[in-house]
């Protein structure tokens, strides 16, 4: 399913790529020994290394570099063994040694491949070129004061990867779905939380638009897009931009832009901001990156199952169709909500309800599935207890709604609800007997050959019941009768 | 008492012989004497010399002497000292109090140093005569004969070098970016080690040139530079390129000789203007070697005439980075402007003086794109080979002999017109910079206006034993005991 922009001209492809930055998840900042929990007090978390203090040097933090290098194995990328940290020169308030410290040259990560799988059931695999890892600045904030610029140093130093991909892909949804899968791999491998409203992870858009088996056109960079909604929208409307700029007679010129999501248009950052000379050059304060194969090995044989592993055995294990298995696990949380119900039990069917009647209940509760009203262990015995015929699937829909309500377990509402299946075949027989001799003229209907009136009978008993008949019993009783 | 070695001043101490308040409070006597007239002192710390003298005392008492209990040094205003002003010589950072201390002053601290005050210097240590500090010249305490105007004392370690000749003060740190440690120690008629880089830790120096810069002593004689060495030396994990290697008892290597050591006298450092006295020395102290058992070779090392246009590539592009960090925004000096690119430039401006502009400007130059290639990657393959050149010709030898510095002191005030000739003061000094090689530089006599000259002596990486050696068979054939006339009076 080709995406394409019809101009005046004829139709238009978009080419984007990504550069994802993502907040490493570690106690301490890549470079320092300072903490990097979010929220705290402003310059509450800055060591003399982060503010550069004279005669202040970077120590490279290992737990930082193997984050990066399970990373860069859950991309299934080739993993450099000798990498080099670079210095990236330019003045800024929030920038205290006036260099960031990135990998320029020598990454640590290089080619790899994410898989992503779209709307229409397709999948498509992404090129990853590079992962890096750099330290972040602080924060500048201009509206704490009419006249002063205030500077937070918390992030300073925080460890961050940055993922380049291919220009690989080509739509908005494309776009999307790499930023939601990537961002599914970080959280699998634990290396980064994915959260993008409190910045951990964020993308520069790169889009440029061009005809069918051209080369490719001048792109743009939208800097800074801190959702996936957002990413999909930045690149409809850079792409819409540049057709009507080409289509217009004019040149796109290549520059940074950043997304104004209000308006839904992309508007140009000062270009003084876009005239760096970075003046890149080997940071000497620090020594080659030089890892051991062997660590590597061992960090790969300890790497978690991750999405396309999981989604697969679901699916060929576990019965699930593609679909299921691959909503399942997009959240890690789910996926793992999923096995805890589906252990030793109808797979397919503890699927259905989590899917349905869960994922509903934390839409309208405002609940993450971690913090779920009904754990995985209670769902898990709602499920036996419709397995073992103790009430029936429309009970069971009842019970799981009080199950929402109380937080009491199925069985303890079962029983004090009275809510115990019916399956006493003598009290059965006589709600049967008692709804057709109620029912002459529908009876002598159904004998005539109108086939659904058997489902009226069905609810009719039921209800008579307080829907608790066991459904199997009712059946084989009314089929008996109505001969 | 001032006159005594440090080895000397650390026995009659042990003996109790004179106390570390007696010995500290006789060198404060001194610094009050003759500082005014030299300048080797941007700080004075007479509460924090006594405090820790006291200390020292306290452990001599009980028994408990360290390597240097009680004895007082000057610290180069390039460590920085916690609760001390540290400066860097510059003024931008002339209201700055470290809060933390460094790892080399540390270890000094740990060992039972006694800090007298902080040593002047050039501006961030990039200068070869003390002319660039914006705390003022340095007065070298030698003069020539007949002629008392002032000399330079050499750079960037002008101020310790002063210090330690003048007697006021037993030792001093120093850092040797680019001959900082080695050219000073010859101007002053004493010994300076630029140890192998990594040997010291960086951690709290205030940076130059990150892959050159390295902390050594300067002493009066070399045994006092290996004890002192000894207890600046040592792995930290606090800098990356700082070596885990032990740290081996340099002063026991003074007392080895010669005997069967190869030296090798780098034919490229014979140049055609090198004053016959210097080119006479130098032959000299090859033949004060051969006496003491030594075998002189003649070797090559192929690459020296790059040397110093590598060096004004490589140090300044590095001190471009490292010098960002002084904006006005946390910490130094700060001259507000209208908006943050005003304050930056008003800051820098009035903070960075003369000399270090035309370095962040050289190093901003020989780094912006387009130019990269040809200056700073061409400057590593240089490096490269420089480096080679010593690995190949300690091939063949043990260690190297040459000249210290093309000339003796000069002038306050000359050659100033053209930086490039400044810059030549430091031609034998840099290419162990180049290659991170340790470097000695002992005194050797005196030429005919009564000005000290000094001898290099440089070794393999992490063979600064050798080096001591070599140095002290030097020191014994020289019996070089002139002192300025400034300690005469």
């Amino acid at each position: 399913m080709t995406y394409t922009i019809e101009g005046n001209t004829g139709s238009w492809e978009v080419v984007v790529g990504l550069e994802v930055h993502a907040q490493v998840i570690t106690q301490s900042k890549l470079f320092s020994g300072a903490a990097t929990a979010f929220g705290a007090a402003p310059n509450s978390q800055v060591s003399f290394v982060d503010a550069a203090f004279p005669g202040m040097l970077p120590v490279v933090n290992a737990e930082a570099v193997a984050q990066a290098v399970r990373t860069g194995l859950g991309l299934r990328a080739h993993i450099n063994l000798v990498s080099r940290f670079d210095r990236k020169n330019y003045f800024y308030a929030d920038l205290p040694s006036g260099y960031q410290i990135s990998q320029f040259e020598k990454p640590i990560v290089g080619a790899g491949v994410i898989e992503i799988e779209l709307a229409d059931g397709s999948t498509k695999q992404i090129g990853v070129t590079r992962l890096h890892l750099e330290q972040d600045a602080g924060k500048s904030l201009h509206d704490q004061h009419p006249a002063k610029s205030y500077v937070d140093l918390n992030r300073s130093g925080v460890a961050l990867m940055e993922i380049v991909s291919e220009p690989d892909i080509r739509s908005p949804e494309e776009a999307g779905a790499y930023v939601k899968k990537l961002r599914a791999i970080l959280r699998y491998l634990g290396t980064c939380d994915g959260n993008m409203e409190e910045g951990s992870l964020r993308a520069d858009v790169n889009v440029s638009v061009r005809k069918h088996g051209e080369p490719y056109r001048t792109r743009c960079e939208i800097k800074n897009v801190n959702s996936v909604r957002f990413v999909m929208q930045a690149v409809e409307a850079e792409a819409a931009r540049q057709v009507d700029l080409w289509e217009s007679g004019g040149t796109v010129q290549q520059e940074t832009r950043l997304f104004d999501s209000a308006r839904g248009v992309t508007r140009p950052m000062r270009s003084k901001e876009d005239a760096h000379d970075y003046r890149y050059f080997p940071d000497p304060d620090l020594l080659p990156l030089v890892l051991d194969e062997a660590w590597v090995a061992d960090l790969a044989s300890k790497l978690p199952e991750l999405p396309d592993e999981k989604r697969a055995r679901f699916i060929a294990d576990l019965g699930l169709t593609p679909y299921d298995a691959g909503v399942l696990v997009a959240d890690q949380a789910a996926a793992a909500y999923f096995e805890t119900v589906a252990k030793g039990r109808d797979a397919k069917q503890a699927a259905n309800w989590i899917m349905g009647d869960l994922f509903a209940v934390l839409n309208r509760t405002g609940h993450s599935i971690e913090d779920s009203p009904v754990p995985a262990p209670a769902l898990g015995q709602l499920l036996d207890l419709i397995a073992d015929s103790t009430i029936n699937g429309k009970i069971a829909k009842s019970v799981f709604e009080a199950m929402v309500e109380t937080g009491d377990g199925p069985e303890a509402i079962v029983a004090a609800r009275g809510l115990r299946q019916v399956t006493d075949t003598g009290a059965i027989d006589a709600a049967v007997d008692a709804v057709l001799a109620a029912n002459p003229d529908k009876v002598a209907d159904y004998k005539a050959g109108k086939d659904k009136m058997f489902g009226f009978f069905v609810g009719q008993i039921m209800k008579s019941l307080a829907g608790k008949g066991n459904p199997a019993l009712v059946n084989a009783s009314l089929k008996q009768r109505l001969g | 008492m001032i006159s005594l070695s440090l080895a000397q001043a650390r026995a009659a101490l042990r003996a109790r012989q004179m106390s570390a308040r007696e010995l500290t409070t006789a060198y404060l006597g001194a610094i009050e004497a003759l500082n005014p007239q030299l300048n080797a002192y941007v700080l004075v710390t007479p509460e924090v010399a006594l405090a820790h003298a006291d200390a020292a005392d306290a452990a001599l008492a009980r028994g408990a002497a360290r390597p240097l209990t009680g004895i007082p040094l000057a610290i180069k205003d390039l460590f920085c000292t916690k609760g001390t002003r540290t400066t860097a010589g510059s003024k931008i950072l002339e209201n700055f109090v470290p809060p933390y201390e460094s790892t080399v002053t540390a270890n000094l601290l740990r060992d039972g140093a006694v800090f007298l005050g902080k040593a002047n210097l050039d501006e961030f240590a990039m200068g070869s005569s003390n002319m660039t500090s914006a705390f003022g010249a340095v007065a070298n305490p030698w003069t020539r004969l007949g002629d008392n105007r002032p000399l330079v004392p050499g750079g960037s370690s002008g101020g310790s070098a002063a210090a330690v000749a003048a007697h006021l003060a037993l030792g001093a740190t120093a850092t040797d970016t680019g001959g900082s440690i080695r050219q000073p120690a010859s101007f002053c008629g004493i010994v300076g080690i630029k140890p192998t880089y990594g040997r010291c830790s960086r951690w709290g120096v205030v940076a130059f040139a990150s892959s050159l810069d390295q902390a050594g002593p300067l002493a009066r004689t070399v045994e006092d530079a290996a004890i002192l060495l000894g207890s600046m030396a040592g792995h930290d994990p606090k800098d990356s390129t700082s070596a885990n290697v032990p740290v081996p008892d340099f002063a026991a290597a003074c007392a080895r000789g010669v005997k069967g050591l190869r030296i090798g006298v780098p034919r490229e450092y014979r140049s055609d203007g090198m004053p016959p006295e210097i080119e006479a020395l130098w032959l000299q102290g090859q033949q004060w070697l051969r006496e003491q058992g030594a075998t002189i070779v003649d070797v090559s090392l192929p690459h020296t005439k790059y040397a110093l246009a590598t060096y004004y590539i490589v140090a300044p592009a590095e001190a471009s980075s490292n010098l960002a960090r002084y904006d006005g925004v946390r910490f130094g000096l700060r001259v507000d402007g209208g908006d943050l690119g005003e304050l930056y430039e008003n800051t820098r401006a009035a903070g960075f003086g003369a000399e270090v502009k035309r370095r962040v400007l050289i190093g901003t130059y020989v780094l912006s794109a387009g130019y990269y290639d040809a200056y700073n990657l061409k400057a590593q393959k240089v490096r490269a080979l420089i480096l080679k050149d010593f690995t190949d010709a300690f091939e063949h030898c043990d260690a190297l002999l040459t000249p210290t510095a093309p000339s003796a002191a000069f002038g306050q005030g000359e050659k100033m017109d053209d930086p490039v000739t400044m810059y030549l003061n430091d031609v034998f000094t840099v290419p162990a910079n180049m290659a991170g090689t340790p470097g000695l530089s002992v005194p050797a006599g005196l030429d005919a206006q009564g000005l000290p000259l000094g001898l290099q002596v440089l070794g393999r990486p992490f063979d600064e034993e050798t080096v001591f050696a070599v140095g002290a068979a030097l020191e014994r054939a020289a019996g070089f005991s002139a002192v300025p006339r400034i300690l005469a009076k």
